[in-house]
């Protein structure tokens, strides 16, 4: 019992004036307080106790908590590196899918380069001999004779003048290949710019293979005229999907050395306001189970280190995503296959 | 001497004409001109031509310059007409495949017309 309530039950024992049966209610009222404070105290203990476990069982969450979100934060730290390398990698893999196919092309830029030089140097010295014979003829006095000259001259001239652009041309367009996108789009003549890679894809593979070799068919709308278009990014469009087609005619071709002749036509076609490049070889074909697969990244059914499986997901994106097109293809196996490129202007 | 001349530059005609204008003018040379290996088979399987030399291009679509010679000499034995091959690529194995098919010369591009028209004077 609390000392307290053991001096009140004393008082009470030894006090004169509460008859005995009083004393006795009395005593056993306060046994009764007692017992409840002792339950009381009890409980209030319990209440404690599991406080203070409560608390440490906080404590511990809290800093369980806190460890966890260090080891998220972390975590978090590492993903946005690894997607930052991700991004790197992608362009870094753009880049590389960009030279090689400049690799591709380096051939056939120095043929093409070298017919256009073929007409510059011998035309200049053409023009020499020209104009030597013109000053003998002005000294014969023959002045009709030395018109008719100074017109071949003219010619001459011309000639130089448009070889010499397009060796301009060629070289511009394999710095623009090997150049990041400005991503801007500026007007250019789909036809030249299709006539360009295909001539390059072709002398390239020629310079590379020399068993190679393929009928070109051209069919350019001449109403096209100059359409706004990231012309970096739409030729090498062009060039994928015209090494694709070279490919295609050159493995069908190993199968059927015989009577088969490899064709790839490129044509282009302005339908409403709708432009149309379309690229179609009679090569393998692509098989049903290959053609779901095509524009994805890293796909190709090419062996190792013959393609990076880049090239016509690129092309899905710089058509799709740059200028809002459409990349279809159409094809039968062992028989053709044919991509369409559809810009809208 | 009638020379065809085999290129998918057709250019190269204008070429010709302006370089060989003083030979052409006196009758010395004449020239015929075919832009792909098939023209020039066809040019060449028409019995009123007469025999000529031939000036092949290499890198051609369809044709090959190398499948030209080929055929060339293969068909036309008797006698056979001179060919020469003139290509952008100066290298080994096109000048070897060209010699072992039978080709009578070799030239690269840019074409030396100086150097052309002493063989062409030698042959006549």
């Amino acid at each position: 019992m609390s000392p307290q309530l053991q001096t009140i039950s004393d008082l009470i024992k030894n006090s004169s004036g509460i008859s005995d049966a009083e004393k006795e209610s009395l005593i056993k009222v306060i046994k009764e307080a007692d017992k409840n404070q002792s339950m009381i105290q009890f409980k209030l203990e319990r209440i404690e106790k599991d406080r203070n476990t409560l608390s440490i069982m906080l404590q511990e969450s809290i800093e369980d908590l806190q460890k966890k979100s260090l080891v998220i934060e972390d975590a978090n730290k590492a993903l946005t590196q690894t997607l930052e390398e991700l991004k790197t990698t992608q362009v870094q893999l753009i880049q590389s899918e960009k030279m090689a196919s400049l690799g591709e092309l380096t051939a056939g830029i120095a043929h093409e380069i070298q017919n256009p030089l073929n007409f510059v140097n011998n035309f200049s010295e053409v023009s020499n001999e020209l104009l030597d014979e013109m000053t003998e003829q002005l000294e014969k006095g023959n002045a009709n004779e030395a018109k008719a000259i100074a017109n071949e001259v003219k010619m001459s001239l011309e000639k130089i003048n448009l070889h010499g652009k397009r060796a301009d041309g060629i070289v511009k367009s394999m710095l623009q290949h090997s150049r990041t996108s400005n991503n801007k789009k500026e007007p250019t003549d789909i036809n030249v710019l299709a006539d360009e890679y295909l001539r390059l894809a072709y002398h390239g593979l020629r310079a590379k293979d020399k068993s190679f070799n393929a009928a070109l068919k051209t069919d350019y709308d001449e109403n096209i005229g100059l359409i706004k278009v990231i012309s970096q990014d739409i030729g090498r469009v062009i060039l994928n999907l015209i090494t694709n087609a070279f490919y295609a005619v050159m493995e069908k071709k190993k199968l059927h050395p015989q009577g088969y002749e490899p064709t790839v036509t490129v044509s282009t076609k302005k339908i409403d306001n709708k432009i149309i490049v379309n690229v179609k070889d009679n090569g393998t074909g692509i098989p049903q189970k290959a053609l779901d697969k095509i524009f994805q990244p890293f796909f190709t059914t090419k062996p190792t280190g013959q393609g990076t499986g880049l090239g016509l997901s690129l092309s899905y994106d710089i058509v799709t995503k740059g200028h809002g097109g459409e990349l279809k293809v159409e094809t039968k196996e062992g028989e053709y296959t044919a991509f369409s490129v559809i810009l809208p202007v | 001497m009638k020379i065809l001349v085999v290129d998918d530059e057709k250019d190269v005609q204008v070429l010709f004409e302006q370089r060989f204008r003083k030979e052409i003018r006196n009758k010395e040379m004449e020239f015929a001109f075919a832009y792909s290996g098939e023209d020039a088979l066809k040019y060449l399987g028409d019995l009123s031509h007469e025999a000529v030399l031939i000036l092949s291009d290499i890198n051609m679509p369809g044709m090959s310059g190398l499948e030209l010679l080929r055929h060339i000499k293969e068909k036309h034995k008797e006698p056979p007409p001179l060919v020469m091959m003139i290509t952008a690529y100066g290298d080994a194995d096109n000048y070897n495949t060209a010699m072992k098919l039978g080709a009578d010369d070799f030239l690269t591009k840019p074409l030396e017309f100086s150097l052309l028209k002493e063989k062409l004077k030698a042959i006549h």
